[in-house]
């Protein structure tokens, strides 16, 4: 029996790790969450604004990331929607500007239909510089964006009327997938401007590590990875959700990707926790049997 | 046979007949787009604000944002109204609606919305589909499939970047400063025209010429130039960011108090207050432990990256308890990159599944029956 598994086929724990993400993808298997207060406080965060604020989303990631980011992006734009908050959307990632570009078509355009681009949201779309752009724009808007993402000139855009940097956002939430991303964001803007700027943001499980240092007082909420979102998620759910006549929660699909994607994230979970568990019975049992020998 | 090759056969005869069956059960079909095909009018309207510049700034808007202006279209001259089509992903299930009886598609009247078939599309989902399963093909072993699906997606990225900076970096930051009319004329029309050339531009277009000189089978030491600027500027901007932001922050963020004293609150939640109208405080057990923990993590993490004296005796056993912590944030990093991981598998599975397959539906994008009810017949259950 040892001898098996100790010469066991990798690939037969990738077939295994396969059907622990597929199945419970394929039933449509959720789960319970609970949010964590760093969750909370990045709720805390955006709740605490009052209608009509300036929040600035970057949207640092592209398709390669989309799993773990694009619901956290969905729950902060529905978030911002239904507080009515005046949505300023710029990337330092080439490709966040089609992940702008989605979340204002699926979520703004189609649920949110009475906001007007240019007076309620605005997409600045992509700025070539990395950390540079940050620098910049935190002193001089003016300098990089003489137009949205559409090539239409700043100044013909109402809501970009007395915003000369982004001091001027009530909070900045950032949406970060690596380089530059939240790292960036706290370091050449938050450390700069402590007083002025205020940050969120949500980032995947590769960086959280990284980033737990800033907070709370560089950063005072993160959501991260998956498990963030989802949480984020049902806050935002549990306040502004859809409910039928029962008081059940009768939400479209897509602003519950978050929790959706945790039923693979458990199973995938128990199973690599019991795979750890069973490589490790292997290592000592054959070392006992070493040292009997 | 061998064993490598028994897997590949396996894999591939699977595949072709989970394939197959979805085919012949799927009623509707499979793996299909649609799209929303509408005609819209804009109408140029002029701008009422006064800008700094006084420049004349036409806007163009759909007619609810005239209307919200109270601004009437029917005195625009023709030059001022534009008539566009529009094309944007729909459903299936949209399509099907439309198509019904009384749906959008019986409306033939010119300019009316219509709900239709995309081939460029679908070949778009089977495309991507099939480049999903190349690439997956890799944990069965290296193949031409993969290698191929590698290639592809090298060649597009590098020529995306190249056309992105081209139109993000070099047009906007560099041309359009030192040649304004011209870009606006040619690329940007949003630019204003009131921008004057910003010669101090045409020192990045020198140095990003140097930079190219490496290219050339003589002078490379000319790159050098523009190199060591590039690395000069970066060097500074950093240093003094890291000291800011990581290096004197986090020892502020480190000087905490042991002893944590939290507001106390009433049966209803409200803080506590004496009689001279003071926060009653008490100890919090939990804070202070974090806290404690916090110290002691830095500290001895510390100490163990502190080589000038030998890990022996208090300052080894220290050394130690910094290994645990350290060997502690792994874990956590390694569990985070496991979930992220599987977070990137789960919604390439999500792909396969919804867009190409539509097995399951959780958008309700495609079924017009419940989307727990598809799996079912997959399997020949159902």
């Amino acid at each position: 029996m040892l001898e098996f598994f100790k010469t066991l086929d990798r690939r037969w724990i990738f077939l295994l790790m396969g059907l622990a993400v597929a199945i419970p993808i394929l039933t449509e298997a959720k789960f319970p969450e609970t949010p964590g207060d760093l969750s909370q406080a990045v709720f805390n965060e955006i709740e605490k604004l009052n209608e009509g604020d300036k929040v600035l989303l970057a949207f640092d990631f592209d398709p390669g990331s989309e799993g773990e980011l694009g619901p956290m992006a969905t729950a902060f734009v529905r978030h911002c929607c239904e507080k009515k908050l005046k949505m300023y959307f710029m990337a330092l990632w080439p490709v966040g500007e089609q992940m702008i570009q989605q979340s204002i078509d699926n979520i703004v355009k189609a649920d949110f239909s009475k906001l007007v681009y240019g007076e309620d949201y605005v997409n600045l779309g992509f700025k070539a510089g990395n950390e540079g752009v940050i620098k910049v724009i935190i002193t001089d808007l003016a300098v990089l964006y003489t137009t949205d993402s559409y090539g239409k000139a700043i100044n013909s855009i109402p809501m970009m009327d007395g915003i000369d940097n982004i001091r001027k956002m009530d909070l900045v939430i950032n949406v970060s997938a690596g380089y530059p991303g939240t790292k960036e964001w706290v370091q050449y803007a938050v450390t700069r401007y402590p007083q002025d700027i205020r940050l969120v943001g949500g980032c995947t499980g590769v960086q959280a590590p990284l980033l737990y240092p800033y907070i709370p007082e560089q950063l005072p909420g993160l959501l991260a990875a998956i498990k963030g979102a989802a949480e984020y998620e049902k806050l935002v759910l549990d306040k502004y959700g859809h409910r039928d006549a029962d008081g059940k929660l009768d939400e479209k699909g897509k602003y519950l990707e978050g929790q959706r994607r945790m039923g693979p994230q458990l199973v995938a979970h128990v199973l690599m926790v019991l795979l750890i568990v069973a490589g490790n019975i292997i290592y000592f049992t054959e070392k006992r049997r070493e040292g009997q020998r | 046979m061998k064993n490598n090759s028994m897997v590949w056969l396996i894999v591939m005869i699977v595949g072709a007949a989970l394939l197959g069956l979805r085919w012949t059960l799927a009623s509707h079909g499979f793996g299909k787009a649609y799209v929303k095909v509408s005609q819209e009018t804009r109408y140029r309207i002029p701008s009422t604000k006064d800008y700094p510049t006084d420049e004349p700034i036409d806007r163009w808007v759909n007619k609810a944002g005239a209307d919200k202006q109270n601004f009437d279209v029917t005195t625009l001259p023709p030059a001022s109204v534009q008539t566009r089509v529009t094309t944007e992903d729909t459903t299936y299930a949209e399509y099907v609606k439309a198509e019904g009886q009384g749906g959008a598609n019986s409306n033939t009247a010119p300019g009316a919305d219509r709900y239709e078939f995309s081939l460029s599309r679908t070949v778009g989902i089977w495309f991507a589909a099939f480049m999903t399963l190349f690439v997956m093909t890799f944990l069965v072993g290296d193949n031409p499939m993969y290698k191929v699906a590698e290639s592809i997606f090298i060649g597009v990225s590098a020529g995306y970047w190249m056309v992105v900076g081209f139109w993000t970096t070099l047009v906007p930051n560099l041309f359009a400063k030192i040649w304004p009319s011209i870009i606006r004329d040619w690329a940007m029309p949003g630019l204003s025209s009131y921008g004057t050339h910003e010669w101090l531009y045409l020192i990045p277009l020198i140095l990003g010429i140097m930079l190219l000189w490496r290219l050339a089978p003589k002078g490379g030491w000319i790159s050098r130039w523009p190199m060591a600027f590039i690395i000069g500027v970066f060097c500074g901007l950093r240093l003094i960011t890291f000291l800011a932001a990581d290096f004197v922050s986090q020892i502020r963020s480190g000087i905490i108090p042991l002893w944590v004293k939290v507001p106390q609150l009433a049966a209803d939640g409200t803080v506590l207050h004496d009689a001279a109208g003071n926060v009653v405080t008490g100890f919090s057990f939990w804070d202070s432990l974090r806290n404690v923990f916090l110290v002691v993590g830095v500290l001895t993490c510390l100490v163990y990256f502190f080589f000038s004296i030998e890990h022996k005796g208090v300052v080894g056993k220290t050394a130690r308890v910094g290994i645990w912590f350290l060997m502690i944030t792994f874990g956590a990093a390694f569990g985070y990159t496991v979930m992220g991981r599987i977070a990137l598998l789960a919604i390439r599975f999500e792909f396969l599944f919804d867009d190409w397959l539509w097995l399951i539906d959780p958008k309700m994008h495609h079924t017009i029956v419940a989307p727990t009810s598809m799996i079912l017949p997959f399997f020949g259950l159902g």
